[in-house]
């Protein structure tokens, strides 16, 4: 059996609408073979045979087509009902007094998750613990992008200037998949990130070692690495806490190390593909927004060994 | 026989002067030749957007593809989407309805010929002004609905996206003006007799269709010449960046964009119900409700465009008010199925290809259409739209209704355009392979955006079954260019070899039917009386007359 997402849910949310979506299938799937039944009979039984009777010519029946007038109506209505239902319990109401957890921004094409309470930035890599109620705020820096977890959460999108928000949970500890689901430029395929749902003590862990300032290599192509990050325009976009980058335009790298994946779901992290990243981005995510700097065979081993060392 | 003047016929007709060869065409304000006109400018284009179909179905087929880079592959989407919607099934149905309309109603042309002519021209122009730009720095590549702010000067630099608003605002202008003469043509040129009532079903729905084109595209134009007046005199209407609205935008052309949806199926609708009778042997089931329930579909298509937009966060009231009436537009639209099954049930059905594809469409758009509804109920909209099963379901109403009702229109009426049949047996080899072809490409992708891949995206990760089901939609992909293939080549060989039709191939009732094959310049000599909605029957079977036999019936 494939694994279909949609209907595979891990959070109370996910649960209802794959509730709803599974009676509608049953519901819609029901209609149709009705039609097909009807349409199959007609073909077969009426088709034209040498020596039929000329048809009778009938116009056609006031209470047959006021019945298949209103059962539809009274079908919708009661799927109408369910719907309304289904929406606020998918969706629960916010209050004002909910507190905000995370703030996901959309970027072209990557996520940045900026920790509320606790000030850990992360990027493409979505931290929660297990079966605790967060409260997202979703905003974009650029496009319109919209914000996928099928397992998780419904998509919404991440409109420039009209923030939206969303609960998100999940059941069980787990890595689930999330995408963009709006059209939002060159690289959308490649605007995918993960949920990881740790236990409370996990998550814990995690995010204290987020928040730890990395330790400044002393010695070898690691230090060297540090020096051309610092002393190049990598500065220009990306942070990395302890040195003097501390833009938002790129992905925050202090804990690059730590992630499954670079570019936004690209390529998994492993120190190849960051080397083959370094020397030629568009390798891997033709036309993203990293600029590819003609690195030196040396330099881009340095900055990959540096880069190696953020976990 | 009892015989009138067709209406104007005292009035001598603007094409007076005759020309030869190609300028007879260019220079043509005869409602046929121009019908004919969009008809193959249409078929041009049906091949432009398949190629790219079939190009981004090649590039789909593995996962972590680089047979084409990504802006290819957006460019490629865009144009496949703004071709078909634009540049295929409007013009082909406006050919139908321009052919066929003044022979339906018995008038000698359109109300307005040269506007009809010009009508034309400004659409073909658009076309040109559109896939112009591939010679201008590459297409407009933010798909066929261009969200603001990704088509705006910041994200989109390059000169693509004006021409696309240029070649649309030009389309609009052309389809606007058309649909003003097909209003004025129906209400103003029908014969004695024919009052609104017994118009035929395909002319009373393309009638319809004129009124919701006129409501609908000033909303497009009007928001194109807003992003035009934000690209080139740096304005702000859709730049959140400076205080302009991004969901502006998108009130806008989904305002025009449902809409939009219907226009591309009233007239396939209105073909359907003049297919399946004549196939049937019997007349229409319910006229007034199939009639009816156009208007109804027409309303309603104007108050469902929020659900388009319910992942953008309008808030649960407005998004209950657009379920509910996205639901309620499914009951007129249910109620069609119904008569036309009803149609064929007691009838003796001859299926010609025109009729397999008529019950191919009614069966696929029943897909179609209820997949429809899950986009309805709000929180299944939350996880499907944006995915594969959004383009699946999109596919199923256009493909498998509008194509298929197209198909069906120009196996039924290529007789009467050309003088000539279709071959059968070609006929059929096409209906088969277009049938097995198209599920085994579409129906797969419910699936696939079940499982969460997204619309959109030029390559994506080898995630379990997804390059198996992938495979499989890009071999049904090229299943439908071999139909395709034998599809032209069946026009191919028909235009020239076909066996001839004389007036009225198909035993059909309507006053096309009534002159020759192909018409003569004027239309009809004379117009026979109308005294129903059948006045071919009415003329052969005077003893069984409809009108007389349905006041029996119903008493």
């Amino acid at each position: 059996m494939p694994e279909i997402s949609t209907l595979n849910p891990l959070s109370p949310f996910a649960a209802q609408i794959s509730h709803l979506f599974v009676a509608m299938l049953v519901v819609l799937g029901a209609i149709f073979l009705l039609v097909l039944g009807i349409v199959t009979y007609a073909i077969v039984k009426y088709r034209d045979r040498p020596g039929a009777p000329p048809p009778r010519q009938t116009f056609g029946s006031r209470n047959l087509e006021i019945a298949w007038t209103l059962g539809p109506i009274i079908l919708l209505a009661i799927i109408f009902v369910f719907t309304v239902q289904t929406m606020r319990a998918s969706d629960p109401p916010i209050s004002a007094d909910d507190p905000l957890q995370l703030r996901i921004i959309g970027h072209q094409w990557w996520w940045e998750a900026d920790y509320l309470k606790s000030g850990v930035i992360a990027a493409n890599e979505i931290h929660i613990p297990v079966g605790q109620r967060w409260l997202l705020d979703l905003e974009s820096a650029d496009v319109i992008h919209d914000f996928w977890v099928a397992e998780l959460v419904r998509k919404i999108d991440m409109v420039p200037g009209h923030p939206n928000h969303v609960w998100l949970e999940a059941d069980r500890p787990g890595t689930y998949f999330g995408v963009c689901a709006e059209f939002c430029g060159n690289e959308h395929a490649w605007m995918r990130f993960r949920v990881i749902a740790q236990p409370l003590a996990d998550f814990q862990r995690w995010q204290q070692a987020q928040l730890r300032v990395p330790p400044s290599p002393t010695g070898g192509a690691a230090a060297a690495g540090l020096k051309l990050f610092e002393h190049n325009t990598c500065v220009n976009c990306h942070t990395i806490a302890g040195t003097p980058g501390n833009q938002q335009i790129g992905p925050d790298l202090s804990h690059l190390a730590s992630r499954t994946t670079i570019a936004a779901g690209a390529a998994d992290n492993t120190p190849g593909n960051l080397y083959r990243w370094l020397k030629d981005p568009n390798s891997i995510k033709p036309d993203t927004h990293m600029p590819n700097f003609q690195l030196s065979d040396a330099d881009a081993k340095a900055l990959t060994a540096y880069l190696e060392t953020l976990k | 026989m009892n015989q009138v003047m067709a209406p104007g016929a005292e009035a001598a007709l603007p094409a007076s002067e005759p020309h030869e060869g190609l300028l007879s065409w260019v220079a043509s304000v005869d409602h046929k030749q121009i019908g004919i006109m969009y008809m193959l400018g249409a078929l041009v284009f049906f091949g432009i957007g398949g190629i790219e179909a079939l190009l981004m179905r090649i590039q789909l087929a593995v996962p972590n593809n680089h047979f084409l880079p990504p802006d290819a592959y957006n460019q490629l989407f865009t144009m496949h989407g703004t071709t078909m919607i634009f540049l295929v099934v409007m013009p082909m149905l406006t050919g139908f309805t321009i052919y066929l309309v003044p022979l339906m109603i018995g008038a000698r042309d359109m109300a307005f010929p040269r506007l009809n002519a010009l009508s034309f021209w400004i659409q073909i122009f658009g076309g040109i002004v559109l896939y112009f730009s591939f010679f201008d720095g590459g297409a407009p590549d933010n798909g066929w609905f261009s969200y603001a702010p990704l088509s705006e000067n910041a994200f989109s630099s390059l000169p693509g996206q004006n021409y696309w608003l240029l070649g649309l605002a030009a389309i609009g202008i052309g389809s606007l003006s058309g649909a003003i003469n097909v209003i004025v043509t129906v209400l103003d040129l029908r014969a004695p007799g024919m009052s609104l009532r017994r118009l035929p079903l395909f002319a009373w729905m393309a009638f319809v269709n004129s009124w919701l084109m006129v409501m609908a595209l000033p909303v497009l134009n009007g928001a194109i010449v807003m992003l035009l007046i934000d690209r080139l005199l740096n304005g702000n209407f859709f730049t959140p960046a400076s205080g302009g609205s991004a969901l502006l935008w998108q009130h806008f052309f989904w305002a025009f964009g449902h809409p939009e949806v219907y226009i591309m199926i009233l007239p396939a609708f209105g073909i359907i119900s003049e297919v399946i009778p004549v196939f049937s042997g019997k007349p229409i089931f319910g006229y007034g409700f199939v009639a009816a329930s156009t208007v109804a579909i027409a309303f309603l298509s104007l108050a469902v465009w929020g659900h388009h937009m319910f992942a953008v966060g309008l808030g649960h009231l407005s998004e209950v008010f657009f379920g509910a009436a996205s639901m309620a537009i499914a009951v007129p639209t249910g109620v069609k199925i119904f008569n036309w099954s009803a149609t064929m049930y007691g009838g003796r059905i001859r299926f010609t290809t025109s009729m397999m594809f008529a019950v191919g469409f009614l069966l696929m758009f029943t897909i179609g259409g209820l997949s429809g509804v899950s986009f309805a109920v709000v929180p299944l909209d939350w996880q499907l739209t944006d995915s594969y099963y959004l383009v699946a379901h999109l596919h199923y109403v256009l493909f498998g209704g509008s194509i298929f009702g197209i198909f069906a229109g120009i196996y039924y009426w290529f007789p009467k355009i050309t003088g000539r049949m279709l071959s059968e047996s070609w006929g059929k080899w096409h209906f088969w392979l277009t049938l097995i072809g198209f599920n085994m490409t579409f129906l797969i992708q419910h699936l696939l955006g079940m499982m969460g891949m997204p619309r959109r995206v030029w390559t994506y990760p080898a995630l379990p079954d997804w390059a198996a089901f992938n495979l499989i939609s890009t071999i049904g992909a090229f299943l439908l260019l071999l139909a395709t293939l034998v599809f032209i080549w069946n026009l191919f060989i028909s235009v020239q070899n076909g066996a001839p039709a004389g007036d009225n191939p198909w035993d059909a009732w309507t006053l096309e039917w009534a002159t020759t094959s192909p018409p003569a310049v004027y239309n009809f000599d004379r117009v026979p009386p109308v005294h129903g909605r059948r006045p071919l029957w009415d003329l052969a079977h005077p003893e069984m007359a409809d009108e007389a036999m349905e006041r029996a019936a119903r008493s």
